[in-house]
């Protein structure tokens, strides 16, 4: 693992992979969206709204999952202080917060027709909804200090703290009675039809490439930015004048 | 050997998570009344409520206990153990119907019926199209739907009959 710690060796194994995780990205939408939005069968209970699941569920887990590397990337750079463990991480973190208010919206979206109610407080929505306001105090946190390695630690510990809150989200249907439903996964299997899971798991592989592609999109500019602030720290050692000109 | 700084800082990072951990588990555990969404109608019996506060019911909608009076409307909810009778006024979520899982808001009255000033419905994981609902109706493998609770049903009575 420890190899990956490594910018020049992890961007080249990123770049090899980012044309496939792009290129699917594509596909996968191009095939999914179709059979999510319009093929795929209507629910016996739902009617049409059950479309907007294929948009919420995965959203719901690409939050739950950017958050999960989030938190390992954490502690990788608060304990080796691996600088790539926290480019990951930081530059993660604005995705799994659009996916988590993707999630929240389509979400709200759904509840008013089929509840009677855009939003209630039970443990489900709640705890994804802290989930969102972490994401936005990890991202706020991290760039709120002079010297960006404190801000990086601060916004690390910040995110292990909050790891905390993934298995109150995941468990949150079962250990308390909540508004939401439960899990669709279960010992037994999926209680979603075939026809249905089919465009699921093509909105999931969609939005997971999409993560992969933008995040090592994310990586590249980071690590141009670092080149370009070293070039200028560089440049101003050598000349004292333009130390004096500050 | 004396530990290095790194697997100082490993054990560091595990015992804070694990403290945090157990700590948040603790609170949860203690609030555990104020974190349920609503109480099921044996949870409603077993406590003296007085009429001010304002709490959450939910169960599952009995079979034949809807009896609509214009906006009026009175049903029963069921967690298959006891049932609590429902007075509301007002209109009535797309899914509600006898055997569908609600939650209701409101305030329990002195003559036990509880008045409700908004009702939510709830929506099962199960997701199917229509064919495959109808199928399994007559092949006779169709899963009732279960009060959450952990009261699984043993009766036969609540199927969702007509869809929406």
């Amino acid at each position: 693992m420890h190899k990956f710690a490594n910018p020049t060796q992890f961007m080249r194994i990123a770049n090899a992979i980012f044309p496939w995780a792009a290129g699917l990205t594509v596909i996968l939408f191009l095939v999914g969206l179709p059979i999510a939005l319009v093929t795929s069968p209507a629910d016996y209970q739902q009617g049409e709204t059950v479309r907007i699941f294929y948009l919420h569920v995965p959203a719901a887990y690409m939050g739950v999952m950017v958050y999960a590397i989030i938190a390992v990337n954490s502690a990788a750079y608060l304990i080796w202080r691996h600088p790539m463990a926290n480019l990951v991480a930081r530059a993660s973190a604005p995705v799994g917060a659009v996916f988590t208010a993707l999630c929240l919206i389509c979400g709200m979206l759904w509840g008013q027709p089929m509840w009677g109610t855009f939003w209630a407080w039970d443990a489900r929505l709640t705890s994804t909804l802290i989930m969102f306001f972490i994401y936005l105090g990890y991202m706020a946190l991290g760039d709120a200090f002079e010297d960006p390695e404190r801000g990086d630690r601060a916004a690390a510990i910040l995110a292990l703290v909050g790891s905390i809150n993934l298995p109150i989200i995941k468990f949150s249907v079962e250990w308390w009675n909540t508004l939401h439903q439960p899990s669709i996964t279960s010992m037994q299997g999926f209680s979603v039809d075939g026809s249905m899971l089919t465009p699921l798991f093509l909105m999931m592989g969609a939005y997971t490439t999409f993560y992969i592609s933008v995040l090592i999109l994310r990586l590249r500019g980071e690590l141009l930015a670092a080149k370009i602030r070293n070039a200028r720290m560089s440049q101003v050692a050598i000349s004292p004048a333009a130390q004096l000109a500050e | 050997m004396a530990m290095t700084r790194k697997r100082r800082r490993l054990y560091f990072v595990m015992l804070a998570l694990l403290g945090l951990g157990a700590g948040t588990a603790l609170v949860l555990t203690a609030f555990q009344d104020n974190i349920v969404f609503f109480f099921s109608p044996t949870e409603i019996a077993s406590q003296q409520l007085t009429p001010e506060r304002r709490i959450r019911v939910g169960g599952l909608v009995e079979q034949g206990s809807v009896v609509k009076n214009g906006e009026n409307v009175t049903f029963a909810i069921t967690d298959m153990n006891k049932s609590l009778k429902i007075q509301y006024q007002g209109l009535l979520p797309d899914l509600f119907r006898e055997g569908q899982g609600i939650v209701a808001e409101g305030r329990m009255g002195t003559d036990g019926v509880f008045t409700a000033h908004e009702v939510l419905a709830k929506h099962d994981e199960n997701y199917m199209p229509r064919e495959v609902a109808d199928a399994l109706k007559k092949s006779g493998q169709w899963h009732e739907p279960t009060a959450k609770n952990g009261a699984p049903t043993t009766t036969t009575e609540p199927v969702p009959t007509t869809a929406q």
